[in-house]
């Protein structure tokens, strides 16, 4: 069976049951959302291992009909989305409570998983640009949420950047479709790999090729395309900061990235061009290790040192993918390639747990002590032990220490940066992994350790609701960090072969 | 070339109109121009002169064959349209929010996060 439009399906037709039904049922929107995101994250979880299947839409064969695929590297992120999707559904439950207009809150929120599914099973470049506009709407609205001065101005700069990034993406889909003639991502790989080869790359889609980097660098938020996530995740409800950071930035950007180059342009010595969008990769990812993980040093805003951080370690995910770019456009070992790209997924993967994980202890925290003013914070493990923990935890985790999750994948990723010949590109991952060690551990100072501050003398330990979830992203990130041979070659490496071997996507597709 | 030209000059007017105003209504009206001008680059790669709508009927003759136009960026259009259509109510509830807030449109009066 067939269960690759349930992930699109699921979710959108439940954000649109939840207001139907919400005039006679109140508590629609809970239910209907936890139900469903249970089920998907499930779903995602089960089909690890799973050869990749291919769904033709009302049964037209590509590239006339729009094709959905879902092969490793979807697999890995739909496991992402669907069970960072389900853990802050959870988290909401009991969070959520202090606003008003819920049934609007998980309608919203199961639309931007929809747009998200949607993005990483799609194998049609309008197709995929429809669900980004699907999630990316969603989230504006949801980033705004709160619709208080802050909220709404962040929100609105998201929204503007947003359709600038959004413009772009379809100007390079239709250029794609005049160069090509068509939109199926497999049939126009076919094209470019077999009509437009050879050492200069057609103009127009190395035109096509910019207009989608900078585009998608927008929704991933590299530097300097970053302006808006620094306001935007604190800004927001914190499951959504945690699902923004998590996985929207992720799925809408890095995946988008990593799927329209390696799948759609392919990288190959043969092309000079393909070179310069490895360069360019390259170059967004340093600048947004070394930008992001400066500022993050100076925040006292616990949320927005987080988002900073995001900013930096989006970019150590894109520095795997574009050493691995790098290395089969000039021609290197293919088995190099493999390497940095496994790290850049085993990064995007860890940052998925760990981030979403510190998203939501920072809302634990905020709720409990009613600021996220790391100056007024302080001893929190005397106070909420079971959020000080897990925060811990994630702080370990992101900041690379040994044997913690985000120290295999760096240590991944500087390793095949060396071997690939671009030794200063690893020293700046090195030093600003450093860095990165160096704010966590101001947040280990400044929160979790140290005298009670003025704000957390009268916390207590949030509800069950809110804190189970942190404990089993908490487990998660642990498991990332020892078990790599349990889940290695059954997500990782799949997602790793999918992106190494376009020909066979184009195999899979058109038959 | 020259309806590509006059596209691309429409597009960076938009962009100048979203950069340069500092009245988030006009910022808006920026995006929208910037949306419009993709659409019309959409269109045009769909135009072609004398083209007749591509219905094939029996007995059709191979120079009615070649006057087919392409109907997908048609469509393409049509949805993009849609979703502008989405993004542009959304843009101008939260203008309305803002001036609710503030009292003023003016993007430098209303802003105070530091991006």
């Amino acid at each position: 069976m067939n269960l690759v439009p349930l992930y699109v399906a699921i979710p959108l037709g439940v954000a649109f049951l939840i207001p139907l039904l919400g005039t006679w049922w109140k508590k629609s929107g809970e239910v209907l959302s936890t139900v469903s995101t249970a089920l998907l994250a499930l779903m995602a979880i089960l089909s690890i291992g799973a050869p990749a299947v291919v769904l033709y839409m009302g049964g037209w064969k590509a590239p006339v009909g729009i094709a959905l695929v879902q092969d490793g590297l979807s697999t890995l992120l739909l496991i992402a989305i669907n069970v960072v999707a389900f853990l802050c559904i959870i988290f909401s439950l009991k969070y959520m409570t202090e606003y008003t207009g819920l049934r609007k809150y998980y309608s919203l929120f199961m639309l931007m998983v929809a747009g998200m599914n949607g993005v990483v099973v799609s194998g049609d470049l309008f197709n995929l640009f429809v669900f980004l506009e699907v999630a990316s709407i969603a989230s504006y609205a949801l980033v705004a949420f709160g619709v208080e001065a802050d909220e709404l101005e962040a929100g609105f700069k998201y929204l503007i950047l947003g359709s600038v990034a959004s413009v772009m993406i379809l100007f390079a889909v239709g250029t794609v479709y005049a160069v090509t003639g068509t939109l199926n991502m497999a049939d126009a790989a076919r094209e470019i790999a077999t009509k437009f080869s050879g050492p200069d790359m057609n103009p127009a889609l190395l035109l096509a090729a910019a207009f989608f980097l900078m585009g998608f660098s927008l929704k991933a938020a590299l530097v300097p395309f970053h302006a808006w996530l620094p306001d935007a995740h604190p800004s927001a409800p914190a499951p959504i900061s945690a699902m923004l950071s998590g996985v929207v930035i992720k799925s809408l950007g890095v995946y988008a990235i990593a799927r329209i180059f390696f799948t759609v342009f392919g990288f190959s010595p043969d092309v000079a061009s393909s070179g310069i969008i490895a360069n360019a990769i390259l170059f967004f990812s340093v600048l947004s290790i070394v930008v992001g993980g400066l500022l993050a040093i100076g925040q006292w805003d616990f949320k927005r040192l987080l988002a900073y951080s995001s900013i930096g370690q989006i970019g150590y995910v894109t520095l795997g993918i574009g050493v691995g770019a790098s290395v089969l456009a000039s021609g290197g070992t293919r088995s190099l390639a493999a390497l940095a790209i496994l790290g850049g997924l085993f990064h995007l993967l860890n940052h998925a747990a760990f981030k979403s994980l510190l998203f939501l202890s920072s809302g634990a925290i905020q709720r409990a002590t009613g600021t996220r003013d790391m100056k007024r914070l302080g001893g929190l493990k005397e106070r909420m032990p079971i959020t000080a923990a897990t925060t811990n935890l994630a702080a370990f985790s992101i900041a690379g220490v040994p044997p913690f999750s985000g120290f295999w994948s760096k240590l991944i990723i500087i390793i095949a940066t060396i071997k690939a010949g671009h030794p200063a590109i690893a020293s700046i991952a090195i030093g600003m992994a450093f860095v990165t060690l160096a704010y966590y551990v101001k947040v280990q100072r400044e929160v979790i350790f140290g005298d009670v501050g003025a704000a957390v003398v009268k916390a207590r330990e949030v509800p069950a609701a809110m804190y189970v979830p942190l404990i089993v992203l908490a487990i998660v990130c642990v498991g990332f960090g020892l078990l790599y041979p349990v889940f290695g070659d059954r997500i990782l490496e799949p997602a790793r072969d999918a992106l190494l071997n376009g020909a066979e996507y184009i195999k899979l597709v058109l038959g | 070339m020259t309806v590509y030209f006059l596209c691309a000059v429409l597009l960076t007017m938009g962009l100048y109109c979203l950069v340069a105003k500092k009245n988030i209504v006009k910022k808006v009206i920026g995006v929208v121009i910037m949306d419009y001008a993709v659409n019309l680059y959409l269109i045009i790669l769909g135009y072609k002169h004398n083209g007749v709508a591509p219905i094939i009927s029996k007995g059709m003759s191979d120079a009615r064959l070649e006057r087919f136009v392409d109907p997908l960026p048609q469509a393409l259009v049509l949805t993009s349209i849609v979703i502008g259509l989405g993004v542009l109510a959304l843009m101008v509830s939260m203008c309305i929010r803002l001036y609710e807030k503030h009292g003023t449109f003016d993007m430098s009066q209303i802003s105070k996060l530091r991006g």
